[in-house]
């Protein structure tokens, strides 16, 4: 019997599981308001309230006033309680490197990975005069400080000259006004006397080993372990409540988006699959993913167990991202102002005035809790969230790169490629498996709006299959997975994925009516063997639980999966949607006319049947 | 569900409030418990470090960077004066001494032997907190501030621009949702704070700036006006900072609607009447709402509003106001609390309440769609 708690920014998720005879299932949910502000200042008391509606939908009682009875005994309590947590804005860093993008890139890939938002990241070459760099540490008042810079035995100077910015800023953590900010030294090891001598008495200074030792490798378990300790040590214990909440915990409290970043990375491994995960929140967009690389000295040594593999074989490489403005209430305009008008409108299947949909959306801003009511506002909602993806999957793509700076071998077709290193290791055509997470995804009314959503955003190439996090218990299963890793194996099978199905998108583009590809899907009843036009989105039933093999055939300079114009053969997984056939080429244009475009739209959602189109 | 909680603004004609003001660094107060003080008066005062300037030494008298404390002139602690030598080269020949002379009014903040660079710091920057509202000091933040009570009139609106300003308060409207044309703005309002009970234009707010009114509060603002306002698209809705010659304040939200007649009747009530605004809005991590405050410090105090926004309980008969499509801004009382989830009809199953309108039509909403309005 465990009990899990996700503080976030706006709810306090409670989640319980229990022991059945199948196996572990998760079993009721609760939620309340987060306390961590004013008037309550305690987020245990918003804890306690999404427990106390756990007990009163399972009738189970698990509180005894305010403390959570363990172990549990006499049909009373629960064997453990674990909590993530990312309120009052979560854990807020600012990195810094001399290259900005080798060392000042890979700390930032360590703060993320953590669980981190990145700030800002300074470097030395990043363009800005000493006097900007300083204001702008002063000014941000991050959480922690991680400072990196030089591979071992490289730049002493330009690390120190880092550190005189950091001293000379002065930087006063955001909670606790009479404490010292946590700063991590993770850099040139012949540094870290003299970076010890600069911050040492103005700063709470931690040395570890350094995130990028040579070039060639990074290396960012250890500071990243030293991040989650000074998150609790410091962060977590300044913010109202924590102190109390952190002596309940059987586990470590783990920041939310490590603790997702856990579990996308189980999958991965698991299933010996390229995963991208997505969960889309109020405030931010977090964007995960695990791919496969031929092994260039990144790896994910915290989780993957992958550090210095010696094992022959792709090595997985683990990269989060978080947009810290990109989400559906609180920075829904943000999403509206980064991505145009013009980008959302064009997924709106009616006419709207620009001057209304510009307020509308303002509303939800300073009104973030509230829901659409009527369908327009569902649909422009939907546009939106299609736009933050699509902007938060770019910001993915540019810091999910291969270490930049490594000197690579290249053989005479290399060449004529002309590939830099810093290649995106984000590959649309090579991913295996999409799984969606957060409100506008998980509680769409129905899950077709969700894979919708999905392959409009990504655009995924070839054959992938497409998942949900059915109420959002991610963050939960990832804190137990560092205490049960079977069990939380087993809920998250069993009840909180959802597979939607598979889409099957040629890459490429033609002429709308064009012959995109032919396909035969063969399942019981018999094969079925059909054309996909261009243009066209055709949804085929495949259930839960079914697969079916299938063969696509795709025109000529269009790619399935085993070059342009190549058959490719796959095995397709059913789900809750369907088999989603995308012959809207990639990347997906839509009509300029916005009377074409609105009609194509209608089209594309009576197909799926997303709006009621089908009932 | 175990509550239904449901956010709410304050709209009270007499509370008590309590507002901190404290010091972003530590400092010195100035105000002790039981003071009685006046919204602009200082009642903590500190000095922000200065900002800081690099000058890399080493390069320009052509040394190494351990040579360099050799070769300076002050040290670290030391004051300097613009155009002051601070560190200098000493050839046998004068004539081809070079000097490296401050940039700036500071001190020696550092010399670096490693990166041959030496920081200079500006003098510090005076920082003061005023106590923005009339009332008594009632708690002393040791070196950090004061905890001020006020008693009056407190609306909070929905989202505003602009900080912490004071003035009369100057009603130009005879009922909630007029219509104002920006000409009736004039000389009158300047040193004031104007309040347009319908939609706000950009003429009004651009009319009232000229005059040199104070702030302007309207029942509603179109987002392209406020962007014209401000320059640019906004965000995330965290203001109080612009500096654009006056606070802003909206009581219902984006688009043309009328102040809630309660509101108005407060704001009416409180015509001519010294007032405290502020436009910071914050609703991301600790919900902060624009306000207005009237003190009125020889009335009875009632019920005692927090600094957040007011949440809580739902109950029958509660007032609310309904704050989206298809029923936006209209008032009425909660009806049925149906403890089921309902579909709505954009095809989500979510928790609904029946609204009883002041005509007496009924309606069922997303509970997330209502606020309680009562003060």
């Amino acid at each position: 019997m465990i009990i899990a708690t996700d503080c976030g920014s706006t709810t306090t998720k409670a989640i319980l599981i229990q022991r059945r005879e199948e196996g572990y299932r998760q079993t009721f949910r609760g939620e309340a308001p987060t306390t961590v502000e004013a008037p309550f200042e305690d987020v245990t008391r918003g804890v306690l309230n999404a427990i106390q509606e756990v007990e009163e939908l399972s009738g189970r009682q698990i509180l005894d006033g305010e403390t959570i009875i363990t172990p549990a005994a006499d049909g009373r309590g629960v064997d453990i309680y674990i909590s993530t947590s990312s309120a009052g804005g979560g854990l807020q860093m600012m990195v810094a490197g001399v290259v900005q993008t080798m060392t000042g890139e890979s700390a930032q890939r360590c703060a993320l990975g953590a669980g981190a938002i990145v700030m800002d990241v300074l470097a030395s070459n990043d363009g800005r005069q000493p006097h900007e760099k300083i204001e702008r540490i002063r000014h941000l008042r991050p959480d922690m400080v991680l400072l990196s810079g030089g591979t071992d035995g490289g730049t002493i100077s330009h690390v120190v000259e880092l550190a005189e910015y950091v001293a000379a800023a002065d930087p006063r953590p955001r909670f606790g006004a009479g404490f010292e900010l946590p700063v991590i030294f993770a850099g040139n090891r012949d540094a870290g006397p003299e970076v010890e001598r600069v911050l040492g008495e103005r700063t709470a200074l931690h040395l570890t080993e350094n995130l990028r030792p040579i070039l060639e490798r990074e290396n960012l378990g250890p500071a990243r372990h030293v991040i989650h300790d000074l998150f609790l040590e410091h962060v977590m214990a300044q913010a109202p409540g924590y102190s109390k909440l952190m002596s309940w915990t059987a586990a470590p409290i783990m920041p939310t988006p490590a603790a997702v970043g856990r579990i996308m990375q189980a999958i991965a491994r698991r299933r010996g699959i390229d995963v991208l995960g997505v969960d889309i929140g109020g405030a931010t967009t977090d964007v995960f993913s695990v791919f496969h690389t031929a092994g260039d000295g990144q790896s994910d040594p915290a989780d993957s167990g992958a550090q210095d593999s010696a094992e022959e074989g792709p090595t997985p490489v683990f990269n989060r991202t978080v947009s810290a403005n990109l989400g559906m209430s609180y920075s829904i305009s943000n999403v509206l102002a980064e991505a145009s008008l013009e980008n959302v409108v064009r997924w709106i299947p009616f006419d709207i005035d620009e001057a209304d949909l510009r307020d509308r959306i303002k509303n939800k801003m300073i009104r973030p809790t509230t829901i659409p009511h009527m369908l327009e506002e569902l649909q422009i909602e939907h546009a939106v969230a299609r736009e933050a993806l699509r902007l938060a999957l770019v910001q993915h793509r540019e810091l999910a790169v291969g270490l930049k700076g490594v000197q690579t071998e290249r053989t005479l077709s290399d060449v004529f490629d002309q590939e830099a290193t810093g290649e995106s290791l984000v590959d649309m055509m090579v991913l295996d498996l999409l799984v969606a997470s957060g409100g506008v995804l998980s509680h769409a009314p129905s899950r077709a709006q969700t894979a919708a959503m999905l392959v409009d955003a990504f655009q995924p190439e070839g054959v992938t299959q497409l998942a949900v996090d059915s109420i959002f218990m991610m963050p939960h299963l990832g804190v137990l997975a560092s205490v049960d890793e079977p069990a939380a194996a087993e809920v998250f099978e069993r009840d909180c994925i959802i597979y939607l199905g598979t889409c099957v998108a040629p890459s490429g583009d033609g002429k709308p009516g064009d012959l995109c590809a032919t396909y035969e899907l063969h399942l019981t009843g018999g094969p079925l063997r059909e054309e996909l036009r261009c243009g066209e989105l055709r949804l085929l039933p495949l259930g839960e639980g079914e697969e079916a093999e299938m063969t696509i055939s795709p025109a000529r300079g269009r790619d399935a999966g085993s070059g342009p114009g190549q058959e490719h053969r796959a095995k397709v997984r059913g789900g809750v949607v369907g088999l989603i056939l995308d012959g809207r080429g990639r990347p997906l244009e839509l009509p300029e006319e916005a009377a074409d475009r609105r009609a194509r739209v209608v089209e594309w959602s009576g197909a799926l049947g997303l709006y009621g189109e089908k009932d | 569900m175990a509550h239904a909680y449901t956010p709410g603004l304050y709209v009270t004609p007499h509370t008590i409030l309590r507002r901190t003001r404290r010091l972003p660094l530590k400092g010195d107060v100035l105000a002790a418990p039981g003071d009685t003080v006046e919204r602009q008066q200082v009642v903590a005062r500190t000095e922000l470090p200065g900002s800081v300037s690099t000058v890399n030494v080493v390069n320009r008298l052509g040394i190494t960077a351990e040579e360099l404390p050799g070769f300076m002139l002050k040290a670290e602690g030391d004051e300097v004066r613009r155009g002051e030598p601070m560190a200098e080269t000493r050839p046998f020949i004068k004539w081809f001494r070079t000097t490296v002379e401050s940039p700036i009014d500071g001190t020696v903040d550092s010399i670096s032997p490693v990166t041959g660079q030496v920081l200079l710091r500006e003098p510090p920057l005076p920082v003061e907190v005023p106590a923005y509202v009339d009332g008594r000091v009632v708690e002393v933040i040791e070196d950090e501030g004061v905890v001020v009570e006020t008693r009056g009139a407190f609306v909070q609106g929905i989202f505003g621009v602009g900080g912490e300003r004071y003035g009369p308060l100057h009603m130009l409207a005879e009922n909630p949702g007029e219509p104002l044309a920006a000409d009736r703005i004039d000389d009158g309002c300047s040193g004031r704070i104007v309040v347009v009970t319908g939609l706000l234009s950009y003429e009004a707010i651009d009319r009232a700036r000229e005059v040199g009114a104070a702030g302007v509060i309207g029942g509603g603002i179109h987002d392209r006006d406020l962007r014209r306002l401000l320059g640019y698209d906004l965000g995330v809705a965290i203001t109080g900072t612009e500096e654009i010659g006056l606070t802003v304040i909206v009581t219902e939200g984006f688009g043309e609607i009328a102040m809630a007649g309660r509101t108005f009747e407060i704001l009416r009530e409180c015509h001519g009447r010294q007032a405290s605004i502020s436009g910071a809005t914050q609703i991301r991590a600790g919900v902060m709402r624009p306000e207005i405050i009237v003190p009125d410090l020889t009335a009875p105090g009632e019920a005692e509003a927090g600094e957040g926004s007011r949440g809580g309980g739902m109950a029958q008969g509660d007032p609310l106001r309904i704050i989206r499509a298809p029923y936006f801004g209209r008032i009425g009382r909660v009806g049925e609390l149906i403890p089921d989830l309902r579909p709505v009809e954009s095809g989500a199953s979510v928790r609904v309440l029946e609204v009883e309108f002041e005509d007496g039509s009924r309606a069922v909403v997303p509970r997330a769609n209502v606020e309680l309005i009562a003060g």
